[in-house]
């Protein structure tokens, strides 16, 4: 009898932001389906009622089902047969339940057997899975996928692959190969158009392809003879040919997330459809795809530190040395308040970067019926920049934040916590693949490097400081403001830095080096001040009390601004070649 | 082949997770301090229901639940999960009914759907353990009834074939069709809700609900002839006012006793004999077995 929306109140509180009101009405285009169906909302203030009970049924479902399943699925784990993967027990209990409930395909329309929900809800309910079995949140978070063919495919291919989604036909991503990991213009996997089957054939291998042997599959392949790079890479669409013609050659046995399978696929003239046009598939498809997955993996983080918050935080109160609890020894409470101020702020970053992609989606949904407004061009253009700034952001810290925040809570745990007898082990190898898989934090970095360089971060942490915070929050406010300032600084040194190179690819090399830094010191910033409008927000609207955890966060990153700013300070370029290993 | 199926469910205080709160110091239930939940072996019973209808085409689940208007959210919880729709039996001349009283009151509830090929609830309801109703139901109907049912194995040629979990192990029973059969909670758990069908059913009422706060869409409940949950009284059922309530419940509470176990001595046995006989003797004299 456990609710995992119910149970925890921040979500309650970033669901019934005031920005949500615009958002909804967008999306449900002045509720012009209530007509048409008999479960779409009325008003906006059904919309957000129907948003709550939907994520009470998700929340039912992560705490009574996912998270009792969630050590079997552990230790049990997928299994190939004869070219196949099963899923563990509990894994496929979980995907049913899920399907039986109706939830797959929540932000898709209603007229392909979607919800047409907006991204918050979506969102949240992987946050809501993810604490429960983060492993598992793949499979949910893979319906992105959908986004894919809603965006990009013909109506034909819409109405052939979309409506399966509400029924529970899981998908996957097949882009990685041998070759190309994070590279992935080196994709070789062979698209040749066959006038006989009237259809594209695929041929190759595809490596470390999360639940690889679902029932749709988005594949990206070299559809152009003898090119080698990313223009030669087109999006194919696929239902799974259970015929033979793509094999599970294995599935790896990975550190954690046992719960979602990784497999490698033999690909044997495979019939696929193509997605969009030719010669776009990395350049515009699969980065759209990746931005959607970016965010997911954000709320797989924050989930997980929500379970690492909630375990640390329950042993440590149980847990008695010295005759009293270790929550009351500094040392302990220190750690424990580090991480809720750190899952607070991640999930601030997660759900202001998600009202930004919403906005971005579905002013994109309604370019493609009727041509926007002037004021509408400008409000899509300022969003659809945020939410390309903010999604790589919200995919670090919430992935660095998550791998740090179940370190600590095996430290909280003390001895007990490195014995698999307890949750906090699981959580930890959980957490290891978030920096890495679908862009890791370097990759991150890369994408967010630009935004630091053109002025985005800083424009938008400008736009946060001219907001009214209440008084409490002033002191905190003014070292937000320092911190920003030294960020500033920070960037206009690196690029006087970096201009002043004769060598063009010096100075580039100069800015990587240090790119991270600036992008840590953006990213935290911004946190601080979106915990600081939470905190005025909930003290308003009588929510949950963020007051605490805006302390601690900026008490952190504080004490981070300034180590990054000493680190810029003096690494000059001069010194690059010190950190060049051959 | 459709069935009409009907599904008895109550409305009960959630005594499985009780607090401090939980009982009064008369020794009555606090139902105030405990949250009113849909009876868990119902709730399997409702579960057997949806499987026949996902099995049998043209099958229809109506549910039945008697108590106070709010007991219509038993009514909105089986619609989210699949039932096609439902009444409450309300009205001051069922209050204070024991099993007696409830299980006519049922019956004559369950006529009032007309015809039905199977009544199907839970074996007993949380916050009185009697497991009487169900059995009384089909008394008062003249059917055969099936008891502790775990599974509803197959229905053809006017009969059910059905898993009943008994002391010892398992049986297979038959029964003519219609038949009352009671759901034990070792059977398959409910289906989680459907979000569709709790985006629609969330305003489905009975009409004292409507009068008591105005509902806000009530243009809906003429287009969608499903959100109006049935609410019967004495006046449209075929009754015996008599057999109600507190007049036709035989029940007479003598004392209630608040009970606390507590461990207040041990005792330490060996395996030998003469220990196991002197602690059968000492249970059977304390009525404890036997």
């Amino acid at each position: 009898m456990a609710n995992y929306y119910t149970d925890n109140e921040a979500l309650r509180f970033q669901l019934n932001h005031p920005l949500m009101d615009k958002i909804v009405k967008l999306k449900e285009n002045d509720f012009a389906d209530k007509d048409k169906y008999d479960y779409a909302p009325q008003d906006f203030r059904d919309a957000m009622d129907n948003y709550d009970r939907v994520l009470d049924v998700v929340g039912e479902i992560a705490g009574d089902v996912l998270a009792e399943n969630a050590e079997g699925v552990d230790q049990e784990g997928p299994h190939v047969e004869n070219n196949r993967i099963r899923y563990a027990s509990g894994t496929q209990k979980n995907h049913d339940m899920l399907t039986q409930a109706g939830v797959y395909g929540m932000s898709l329309p209603r007229e392909y057997g979607g919800l047409n929900f907006s991204m918050v809800p979506y969102v949240m309910a992987d946050e809501v899975i993810s604490r429960a079995d983060a492993g598992f949140g793949n499979i949910w978070g893979l319906q992105d996928c959908a986004e894919t063919i809603w965006e990009f495919a013909s109506d034909e291919l819409k109405a052939q692959y979309l409506p399966l989604i509400n029924k529970g036909y899981t998908c996957s991503m097949d882009l990685t190969e041998p070759d190309a990991g994070s590279d992935l213009q080196s994709v070789q996997l062979k698209a040749t158009w066959s006038e006989a089957d009237s259809c594209w054939l695929l041929n190759g291998v595809k490596r470390f392809i999360t639940n690889g042997d679902a029932e749709i599959k988005l594949v990206l392949a070299r559809s152009e003879e003898g090119t080698k790079d990313a223009r030669g890479l087109s999006y194919f669409v696929c239902t799974n040919p259970k015929d033979g013609s793509m094999k599970v050659r294995r599935i790896e046995d990975k550190l954690g997330i046992h719960g979602s399978p990784t497999a490698e696929l033999v690909f044997t003239n495979v019939k696929a459809q193509l997605v969009g046009d030719r010669k776009l598939g990395l350049i515009k498809y699969v980065m759209s795809l990746m931005n959607g997955a970016r965010l997911g993996v954000g709320a797989q983080s924050v989930g997980l530190s929500e379970a690492a918050y909630r375990e640390a935080l329950s042993y440590a109160r149980d847990r008695r040395q010295f005759g009293k609890a270790i929550i009351e020894m500094p040392a302990v409470s220190e750690m424990v308040s580090l991480i809720k101020a750190k899952l607070d702020a991640s999930r601030a970053l997660l759900y202001e970067t998600t009202r930004f992609v919403d906005f971005t989606k579905i002013y994109g949904d309604i370019s493609r019926t009727r041509s926007l407004t002037k004021e509408e061009r400008v409000e899509f253009k300022y969003y659809q920049k945020l939410a390309d700034a903010f999604t790589p952001e919200t995919k670090l810290f919430g992935s660095e934040f998550a791998n740090q925040n179940a370190y600590d809570c095996i430290q909280v745990h003390g001895g007990s916590g490195f014995m698999r007898d307890y949750t906090c082990e699981r959580l930890y190898r959980d957490a290891r693949i978030l920096t890495i898989y679908e862009g890791t934090s370097q990759l991150q970095t890369v994408a967010a490097i630009r935004h630091v360089m053109t002025g985005t971060y800083l424009s938008r942490i400008r736009e946060y400081q001219e907001e009214a915070v209440d008084a409490s929050l002033n002191g905190l406010k003014e070292r937000l403001a320092s911190m920003a300032a030294a960020y500033e600084t920070a960037v206009n040194l690196v690029e006087e830095r970096k201009n002043a190179q004769s060598d063009a690819e010096e100075g580039q090399a100069y800015l990587d080096l240090v790119a991270r830094r600036l992008v840590e010191m953006a990213g935290v910033t911004i946190m601080g001040y979106l915990l600081i409008l939470d905190a005025t927000r909930a003290i308003k609207e009588n929510g949950p009390d963020f007051m605490d955890s805006a302390r601690v966060f900026i008490n952190w990153a504080e004490a981070e601004v300034a180590k990054h700013s000493a680190f810029i300070q003096h690494l000059e370029p001069e010194e690059l070649s010190s950190y060049r290993k051959e | 082949m459709g069935l009409k199926i009907v599904v008895l469910a109550k409305q009960v205080p959630d005594t499985q997770h009780v607090g401090k709160d939980a009982m009064k110091e008369d020794g009555t239930v606090n139902r105030a301090a405990l949250p009113a939940i849909f009876n868990p072996e119902d709730k399997n019973a409702l579960e057997q229901a949806l499987r026949l209808k996902d099995r049998y085409e043209g099958t229809t689940v109506q549910v039945l639940t008697m108590g106070p208007a709010r007991a219509a959210e038993i009514i909105r919880e089986a619609l989210y999960r699949g039932a096609d729709g439902g009444a409450v039996l309300s009205g001051r001349e069922f209050a204070g009914s024991d099993t007696l009283a409830t299980s006519y009151a049922i019956s004559c509830g369950i006529k009032n759907f007309g015809d039905f090929d199977m009544v199907l609830c839970g074996r007993q309801a949380i916050d009185g353990d009697t497991a009487q109703v169900g059995p009384q139901v089909a008394e008062k109907l003249g059917l055969p009834q099936v008891t502790y049912a775990e599974e509803i194995v197959a229905v053809e040629s006017g009969q059910v074939t059905v898993k009943r979990r008994v002391e010892r192990g398992v049986e297979l029973v038959k029964a003519p069709l219609p038949a009352v059969i009671t759901v034990n909670g070792s059977a398959a758990e409910c289906r989680s809700r459907n979000a569709k069908r709790v985006m629609r059913f969330k305003r489905a009422l009975v009409p004292s609900e409507a009068q008591a706060q105005a509902p806000a869409y009530p243009e809906l409940y003429q287009k969608d002839e499903a959100l109006n949950i049935k609410e019967w009284g004495v006046k449209d059922i075929e009754t015996d006012v008599n057999m109600l309530g507190l007049k036709g419940s035989p029940t007479k509470v003598k004392e209630i006793q608040s009970v606390s176990f507590q461990a207040k001595e041990s005792k330490r046995l060996t395996s030998s004999d003469e220990d196991i006989d002197g602690l059968m003797k000492e249970l059977i004299g304390n009525n404890i077995i036997g």
